[in-house]
């Protein structure tokens, strides 16, 4: 309503306000103001001077000519035993819902206590108007018509009755009272001992508490209890929030300007339309948000999670019909920044984590929200990649390093300098390494069963291996065997740096940027021991620590959380941008992904291994696993892209089985000898598109060995599709005598005839 | 679904049968629902062709709206 009246729109206002209230002249004008205790103007001010707003909808507002439809007649007799604001309240609401209501009066007039405001105040036409409503919706009214019998007679008549006889009537007819002598009422429902029979208003309350805005409130709360008890449904069901109760509405005064309220010119009349516009403007509108603000994905989405959590039941309900919700849900980065934020602590991610479990539950998640990740985690689990080693010449270990898949993918070089350094620092442990995925993609992507399983793999790794402490770089797994693995215990790879000392090497190059600002992984969000590790290692090689605004249990995803990267990549590509714009300085991480995908948005961006083992440094070159590339390269280098990844891996393994335990891997598929010619703008295509190396490889096997392939006759070039498990992928090469040369590459889902296996 | 094919049709021939490909109605399928769509074809072998167009236009709309029903 303040909206429409700060825009000058008081028709369009006063639709609003009589919407809300029975009798719009009369409480515009008495009403008084419980709600100006609690607003939120008064801190920055005054209180919204909300009576002198209502006034000036009624008077300047234009009262629209259409009259309510009457409702179909119900069955039921009311009596309403007196004709003030409560009583009227309650004739009005149960006559507008079809009840043949009769209101019994014992003054010679409707309107009770109003006739003892000030008359101009409430001048005598207001109240007749207001009163006339009611009677037009055809309520029996019967005056001078004090009541001389027991309400128990009265109920012979009537199905049903209120008893609203205000607060100046000593009158507690058969009804049982309290121990002050006021007339006995349920606080919810407003029954009174006698079945039937409610009571509300005044009579509640006595003189001395009076309040007419009260009184109409229990009047119409009352006559939901009649409609309700005529209805044979239950009065006390749903029935929260009902009159007044402290909302959990938190609203930030950060930089709101105090104004004070805007006074009438002339009392009497109350606001001219241009004080009304100017009062309405102070108006906070109150709403909370502060996890929207907060939070890329749910600005994007443009509404509040008291809406979108609403979606998502409904999207979990629908049996036929678009999920419109589908996106929103999968789109989520899990992070729990907005848990964090609310002063409620409402949180998105596991209302999402459910849904999407939920979904694939029920068979309705979307094949392509997150195969990519899931074939990817596959990949990290098969043979390429898995290895789980106790050191050599052991048969157990005590401890074991887990550096995930994404370092391994992302820097594999670090995992092998990692594991040199735990192997020569943790001299009373035997450290074993396994390689692999810790499950977290199938968590994120709601795959409970794929999950669990993945995990029980581990479980039965680590018993064989003696149920080894596990290292963990990675937050991501370090959540995922916290949180699932119970029993099995774990240690960060940061603290065991700062527990047992960083190489010698570390930190004896000055560094060439001396402020560096540490994003912190959002899955060390509450792990602030973790966090607080980091911050060591990075000042005891002489780095300047620059926090970022939202840091620790603030901090923001990178997208890669809950797989947003892959379900929304254009909504993933604005939350890189917004948190690689949080500082000019460079950024140290503790996560690869979140590194490489700052680095992928032309952020300088390092992960906390490139500062250890900075290759700066003399004789760091020697250790294993070291690269030529300098801090500053390191820093601007982009991520490998997705083939590079899975080839990183399975190399690492590879090169670590034959380094460290002497053994050569098992023979490679047919496919995996191929080799590709690709241009780099062809290779640019390949990755937006999701599309592998390996992916092409197995379309030119299955073509050259099948010879079903289509030949343009104007290029040469072959064209031949395959579907290798769900996607079917197309590729235009041609054959060279040393190698395919790949031309393009593009893929579906929809499944056509003669596209090889499992169509 | 339905594909208008280019008045010139792509050069394209199956190099197994050594045929050119001819029109023809094809059934493409996804999430347990399918459509015969008109697609070149090989007559010989069966083998079709999809122009990238249509599997990153046409076809990847309809996998997504299939993919919330």
């Amino acid at each position: 309503m303040l909206i429409e009246i700060a825009k000058g729109d008081f028709t369009a206002a006063l639709r609003q306000y009589k919407k809300t209230v029975p009798f719009p002249g009369i409480i515009s004008r008495i009403c008084d103001q419980p709600c100006q205790d609690v607003c939120k103007r008064a801190e920055a001010g005054d209180a919204i001077a909300i009576r002198n707003l209502e006034r000036a909808c009624v008077d300047i507002g234009e009262s629209s000519s259409e009259k309510s439809r009457p409702l179909p007649k119900r069955g039921g007799k009311i009596a309403v035993i007196g004709g003030g604001v409560s009583g009227l309240t309650a004739a009005y609401d149960l006559a507008r819902k079809g009840y043949a209501v009769t209101i019994i009066e014992a003054d010679s007039r409707l309107g009770g206590s109003l006739w003892k405001v000030d008359r101009d105040f409430l001048p005598a036409k207001t109240i007749e108007d207001d009163v006339n409503a009611v009677i037009k919706l055809g309520v029996v009214i019967r005056l001078n018509t004090p009541i001389n019998q027991e309400l128990h007679d009265l109920r012979r008549d009537f199905n049903a009755i209120y008893v609203a006889i205000g607060a100046h009537t000593v009158e507690r007819f058969d009804l049982d009272q309290d121990e002050y002598g006021f007339v006995k009422v349920d606080a919810v429902t407003f029954a009174t001992s006698m079945d039937g029979v409610f009571a509300g208003g005044g009579l509640r309350w006595g003189k001395e508490m009076h309040s007419a805005i009260t009184s109409i409130s229990e009047g119409r709360r009352a006559a939901i209890s009649i409609d309700r008890y005529l209805q044979k449904v239950s009065l006390t069901a749903s029935r929260i929030n009902e009159g007044t109760y402290p909302s959990c509405l938190y609203t930030n005064m950060q930089g709101i300007e105090p104004h004070p309220v805007i006074d009438a010119n002339d009392h009497q009349q109350g606001y001219e339309w241009n004080e009304a516009i100017q009062e309405a403007k102070r108006c906070l509108q109150c709403e909370c948000m502060e996890c929207v603000k907060a939070c890329e994905y749910l600005k994007q989405f443009e509404r509040y999670p008291k809406r979108y959590v609403r979606e998502i039941y409904n999207n979990l309900s629908i049996v036929k019909g678009t999920r419109h919700a589908n996106t929103f849900i999968n789109s989520c980065s899990l992070c729990g920044l907005c848990g964090e934020i609310c002063p409620e602590h409402l949180d998105m991610a596991s209302v999402n984590l459910t849904a999407r479990r939920e979904m694939v539950e029920q068979n309705r998640m979307p094949p392509s929200a997150f195969d990519f990740a899931l074939r990817d985690m596959q990949f990290s689990n098969s043979d390429k990649f898995e290895l789980a080693r106790n050191r050599p010449g052991t048969d157990m270990s005590d401890t074991v390093f887990f550096p995930g898949c994404q370092l391994s993918a992302s820097s594999p070089d670090h995992v092998e300098s990692v594991y040199a350094y735990l192997n020569n620092h943790l001299t009373d442990s035997r450290v074993g390494l396994m390689l692999g995925c810790c499950g977290a993609p199938a968590n994120w992507a709601g795959q409970s069963a794929l999950f669990e399983s993945t995990l029980a793999a581990w479980r039965t790794q680590l018993q064989a291996m003696g149920n080894p402490k596990v290292i963990l770089p990675c937050s991501s797994c370090y959540q995922v065997f916290k949180n699932h693995m119970p029993g099995v215990e774990i240690v960060s790879l940061w603290e065991i740096y700062d527990q047992c000392g960083l190489p010698a090497f570390a930190g004896t190059v000055e560094p060439a940027n001396c402020a560096i600002a540490i994003h912190d992984p959002c899955t060390t969000r509450y792990e602030t021991s973790i966090q607080d590790s980091v911050r060591r290692i990075v000042q005891r090689m002489g780095y300047q620590i620059e926090e970022l605004p939202l840091s620790r249990e603030r901090t923001e995803c990178c997208s890669y959380g809950g797989l947003m990267w892959l379900s929304n990549r254009e909504l993933a590509h604005k939350v890189i941008q917004r948190r690689v714009a949080a500082s000019q300085a460079d950024y140290v991480t503790y996560c690869a992904m979140c590194r490489d995908f700052f680095a992928s948005h032309g952020k300088r961006a390092l992960h906390l291994l490139d500062l250890i083992y900075n290759r700066d440094t003399p004789g760091v070159s020697e250790i294993p696993g070291a690269s030529a590339q300098t801090t500053d390269e390191r820093a601007a280098r982009r991520g490998p892209g997705y083939s590079q990844r899975h080839e990183n891996r399975a190399r690492l393994k590879r090169k670590l089985l034959k380094t460290i335990w002497g053994e050569e891997m098992d023979g490679a598929q047919a496919y995996e000898s191929i080799r590709l010619i690709i241009a780099d703008e062809v290779r640019v295509k390949l990755e937006q598109r999701l599309i592998l190396t390996e992916d092409i490889q197995r379309v030119i096997e299955y073509a050259e060995r099948t010879g079903r392939r289509l030949l343009n006759q104007g290029t040469g070039h072959t064209l031949a599709y395959f579907k290798p498990t769900s996607v079917t992928y197309w590729v235009e090469y041609l054959r060279q005598a040393d190698g395919f040369a790949i031309y393009n590459a593009y893929s579906h889902r929809m499944e056509v005839p003669g596209s090889g296996q499992l169509s | 679904m339905t594909e208008q094919q280019p008045a010139e049709p792509p050069p394209w021939m199956c190099a197994n049968c050594n045929l050119p490909l001819g029109l023809s109605k094809v059934d493409v399928g996804y999430l347990g629902n399918a459509f015969p769509v008109d697609l070149l074809k090989c007559p010989n072998c069966g083998l079709v062709f999809i122009p990238e167009d249509l599997a990153l236009g046409k076809m990847a709309d309809v996998e997504k709206q299939l993919e919330d029903k």
